[in-house]
C-alpha cells in the first residue's frame, strides 16, 4: 500500500497546518489581503483549515488608493463569499492626516508608505500576528525567511535574529508589543500557485489574464493608464493586449504581452518564461537590495 | 488532484565555504533551466562589479546584503526547483560552525543530505562534523558528492580514497543509506547531464539520484499519532454539534471506527469521521492535514494526542534528550526552560548533563558539562507532566523537542529523544 500526497496536496497540508498553529498560538491574527493570487490562495487555504466553521479572524487590506479597480470589485466580491469581516487601512487618509508624505515626480509609488499604514493598522487593531501571503521563492530576502517571523515593537525584521525553526514546530512567544508574520505559502513557488488554484477551480480577478487595455511604455515596462501615473514626453498610450503576473499598485505594477486567456494557458507561459514574477515590479528594482530594506522598517 | 503525480523532496545542502556548494545549486538551477533570465541577468552584472571573470553562480543564493559583501552564505535559504517528476525544496545551509543551529534548522525536515567535499581536500572536520549533524537529525538519506574532480584531472583513484575514508568514518554513525557520486559542479560533469570528463563511473548523475530516490517509505506509517492542534466548533446552525479536533497526522494510519486512546487523560472512544474540506476520508496518514470527530463526547484540547488504543507511546515525566544548544548564554544545569513538543508545552528542569558530544572523534566527554551554543550533548530533563513522545529515530514529529527561554523567548535547544 503506497501512501503519498502529491507535491500540491503537501503545501496544501503544510500551509493549513501552518494556519492552524498560528490561530492557536496568537489572541489576535488578522489575514492580510490584497486581492492578488497569493493572498486569494492563502485565504482559500484558510477556509479549508476551519471548514466547517467560519474564518477565526478578519482579512485587512493596506488600501494605497491606487489599486486597480478591477481588484477592487474582486476583493469586495471574494470577502463577501468567505463570509469574513474585512478592515480596510487607508494610505490616502494617512497622507491626508500628514502621517505620511507622498512621493512625488515621474517614478512616484505610494508602495512605501504601506509599511508605516500596516504597522499602524496592526498596533490599532490590537493584532499580535498577521498573516501574509508572502513565498520564499519571490525574491532574494524572502528566501531566508520563516514560517512564523518575529518581528520586534517596531514592526521590524532583522534577519539576524530570526529563531530557529525545526521540524514545523513554531515558537511563537513574544513579548507585549511585539508581533509576529506568519507566511503559510512560503514553500509555494508562483508554479505551484497557479496549478493548484487550478485544480481547486478557484475564481481570480481577471487581471491575470489577456485582456486588451491602454498602455505605455516606460524602460521596457508596460504600465496601463491611469490616474496615479504621470506620463512623460513620448510615452503615448496604446491598446496592447497584456496580463499581468503580480498584482501590486497601477503605479508599479507592469504588465506582459500575452494571450494567455486560461489558467492552462497561465501555467504554459509561466513554465516557460524567462523573466521572473516580481521582474516586472519596479518597485523592487529601486535598488538591489530594495526588498531587504523594506523588511527591515517593517514592510511585509 | 487528477494527474498530478509529482511528489515533493526536501534536500539540505552542506559544506565548506570554499566547497563550492554555492555554484552547485546555481549549476542545478541553470542546467535544469530553473533560473529566469532576469536572476541571470542580475548575477552576472553583480559578478562583473565585483571583478569576477565567470558569471558567480554562487551569488544566486547569497541573498542578504551582508553575504553579498563578505561572499559567504550567512542563513538558510530555501530555493525551489521542479523537473516533470518531483519538486524540489533546497534548504542552503551554512558551513561555518558558529552557524550550525541554521543547519540543524535546515535538516530537520529534509528527505536527503548532499554533503559536498573537495577531492583536492578529501574528508574534513566540516564534513564530519555534517555527516554527524545529518546522522544526529536522523536524515533518511545522505549523498555525498565529490566535487572539484576537475581539479584532480578527474582521477578515479582520489575519488575511491575520500570515499573509503568517508565510508571508515561514517561506519560509526546511524546512517543506512548513503550514496557518493563524483562531480564538477563549474565544468558541470555528473550533476544534470553525465559529461565526458570520468568515463570510469558507472553510476548516477546527481539529478537522477534526486529525481529517484524512494521517499515514500520515509515516514512513519506504523505507530498512529495525531497531536491536535486546535478544536473546530462551528456551533451553526448547520454544524450546531460539530466538534472536530484540528491537526497534522504524524505517524500511522487512522480509519474511520478505529478504536482511540486520548492522551493524557486515557480516555477511550471511536473514529466516527475523517473530515477534511473537500469531503470525508476513509484513511488519514502522514502528513495530511485533517479534522477528527469522535464518537463520544470527550473534553479533549490542544495538546492532546489521539492514538490508537492498541498502539500508544509511554508516558514519561524524565526525558533522555540528545541537544543541540542554539544560544549565546550556555545551559543551566538546574536551569527551567519551556518545552514545545508538538502542540503540547510544558516546563522542564534540566536535571543531568551526560555528556558533549565532540564533533570530529564521537568521542564522548563526560568531564567538559559546559553546554555553548553549537554543542551537541546528552542530557536528561524532567518535565512537570509526563510528555508522551516516541524515541526520534521512530518518529522525528513525536521524537522531537525545542527548549524554549522563558525570559527571552528564544529557542534555545533542538532536543532528540533517545530510545
Amino acid at each position: 500500500m503506497s501512501y503519498y500526497l502529491n507535491h500540491l496536496k503537501e503545501l496544501e497540508s503544510e500551509a493549513i497546518y501552518v494556519i492552524r498553529e498560528a490561530v492557536a498560538q496568537f489572541e489576535n491574527p488578522v489575514m492580510l489581503f490584497s486581492g492578488g493570487k497569493d493572498s486569494v490562495l492563502m485565504s482559500y487555504l484558510a477556509k479549508k483549515a476551519f471548514y466547517p466553521a467560519k474564518l477565526p479572524f478578519p482579512l485587512m487590506h493596506i488600501d494605497t488608493g491606487h489599486n486597480f479597480p478591477e481588484t477592487m470589485e474582486f476583493r469586495d466580491r471574494w470577502v463577501a463569499d468567505l463570509g469574513a469581516k474585512l478592515i480596510v487601512g487607508s494610505v490616502q487618509e494617512a497622507i491626508d492626516q500628514g502621517k505620511v508624505k507622498e512621493e512625488t515626480g515621474v517614478n512616484a509609488s505610494r508602495n512605501g508608505l504601506q509599511t508605516t499604514v500596516l504597522l499602524e493598522s496592526i498596533e490599532n487593531g490590537k493584532f499580535d500576528a498577521a498573516f501574509g501571503g508572502g513565498r520564499r521563492d519571490e525574491e532574494k530576502a524572502r528566501a531566508k525567511e520563516r514560517f512564523f517571523s518575529h518581528r520586534d515593537e517596531f514592526g521590524q525584521w532583522d534577519p539576524k535574529n530570526q529563531r530557529p525553526e525545526l521540524w514545523n514546530t513554531f515558537n511563537g512567544k513574544k513579548n507585549f508589543g511585539e508581533h509576529f508574520r506568519v507566511f503559510p505559502i512560503s514553500n509555494f513557488t508562483e508554479l505551484d500557485v497557479w496549478q493548484y488554484l487550478k485544480e481547486e477551480k478557484v475564481d481570480l480577478p481577471m487581471l491575470y489574464f489577456a485582456h486588451t487595455r491602454k498602455c505605455f511604455k516606460r524602460d521596457g515596462v508596460i504600465y496601463s493608464d491611469s490616474d496615479f501615473m504621470e506620463r512623460k514626453e513620448g510615452e503615448n498610450l496604446e491598446d496592447i493586449q497584456v496580463r499581468f503576473r503580480t498584482i501590486g499598485d497601477m503605479s508599479c505594477t507592469g504588465g506582459v504581452e500575452s494571450d494567455a486567456k486560461t489558467l492552462d494557458d497561465i501555467i504554459a507561459e509561466v513554465s516557460m518564461t524567462r523573466v521572473t514574477e516580481r521582474g516586472t515590479r519596479s518597485d523592487d528594482k529601486r535598488s538591489e537590495t530594495a526588498m531587504e530594506d523594506r523588511k527591515k522598517q517593517g514592510y511585509f | 488532484m487528477s494527474g498530478q503525480t509529482t511528489e515533493l523532496l526536501r534536500f539540505t545542502t552542506a559544506g565548506s565555504v570554499d566547497d563550492g556548494k554555492s555554484t552547485l545549486i546555481g549549476r542545478m538551477l541553470y542546467d535544469s533551466k530553473s533560473i529566469f533570465e532576469d536572476q541571470y541577468n542580475a548575477i552576472k552584472v553583480a559578478s562583473e562589479k565585483k571583478g569576477e571573470e565567470n558569471v558567480n553562480l554562487a551569488l544566486l543564493t547569497d541573498g542578504l546584503k551582508a553575504e553579498r559583501e563578505q561572499g559567504i552564505t550567512i542563513d538558510v535559504a530555501y530555493r525551489y526547483f521542479a523537473t516533470p517528476k518531483r519538486k524540489f525544496i533546497i534548504a542552503d545551509t551554512p558551513g561555518h560552525i558558529q552557524y550550525t543551529r541554521n543547519m540543524v534548522t535546515g535538516a530537520s525536515t529534509a528527505n536527503v543530505a548532499l554533503i559536498l567535499i573537495d577531492a583536492r581536500k578529501g574528508v574534513v572536520e566540516q564534513t564530519r562534523r555534517h555527516a554527524i549533524i545529518a546522522s544526529l537529525l536522523q536524515i533518511p538519506h545522505l549523498l555525498v558528492c565529490i566535487n572539484k574532480m576537475d581539479l584532480v584531472e578527474y582521477k578515479e583513484e582520489v575519488y575511491n580514497q575520500i570515499k573509503a575514508d568517508f565510508k571508515e568514518f561514517s561506519s560509526r554513525l546511524d546512517i543506512s543509506d548513503i550514496e557518493f557520486i563524483p562531480i564538477s559542479a563549474l565544468v558541470g560533469d555528473n550533476v544534470v547531464n553525465e559529461g565526458d570528463n570520468m568515463p570510469w563511473y558507472k553510476g548516477t548523475t546527481l539529478m537522477y539520484y534526486l529525481e529517484n530516490v524512494h521517499i515514500s517509505n520515509d515516514e512513519n506509517f506504523i505507530d498512529c499519532r495525531f497531536p491536535v492542534q486546535c478544536v473546530i466548533r462551528p456551533m451553526s446552525d448547520e454544524y450546531h454539534d460539530y466538534r472536530g479536533y484540528a491537526g497534522r497526522i504524524a505517524g500511522g494510519v487512522f480509519k474511520k471506527g478505529d478504536d482511540v486512546t486520548i492522551l493524557p487523560s486515557g480516555f477511550t472512544s471511536k473514529i466516527a469521521k475523517i473530515d477534511t474540506y473537500d469531503g470525508e476520508v476513509k484513511e488519514a496518514f502522514p502528513p495530511m492535514s485533517v479534522t477528527m470527530l469522535l464518537e463520544d463526547e470527550i473534553d479533549i484540547s490542544r495538546g492532546d494526542m489521539i492514538v490508537r488504543a492498541n498502539n500508544q507511546p509511554e508516558g514519561s515525566q524524565d526525558i533522555d534528550i540528545m541537544i543541540c544548544w542554539f544560544h549565546e548564554t550556555p545551559l543551566q544545569l538546574n536551569g527551567k526552560y519551556t518545552l514545545m513538543h508538538t502542540s503540547n508545552e510544558q516546563v522542564c528542569i534540566v536535571k543531568d548533563i551526560q555528556y558533549k558530544l565532540d564533533i570530529n572523534t564521537l568521542h564522548r566527554n563526560e568531564e567538559d558539562k559546559e553546554i555553548k551554543l553549537n554543542d551537541i550533548a546528552r542530557i536528561k530533563v524532567r518535565t512537570n507532566k509526563p510528555l508522551f513522545a516516541d524515541a526520534y529515530s521512530r518518529n522525528r514529529i513525536t521524537g522531537s523537542v525545542i527548549l524554549v527561554d522563558s525570559n527571552t523567548n528564544a529557542t534555545v535547544a533542538a532536543g532528540m529523544v533517545r530510545n
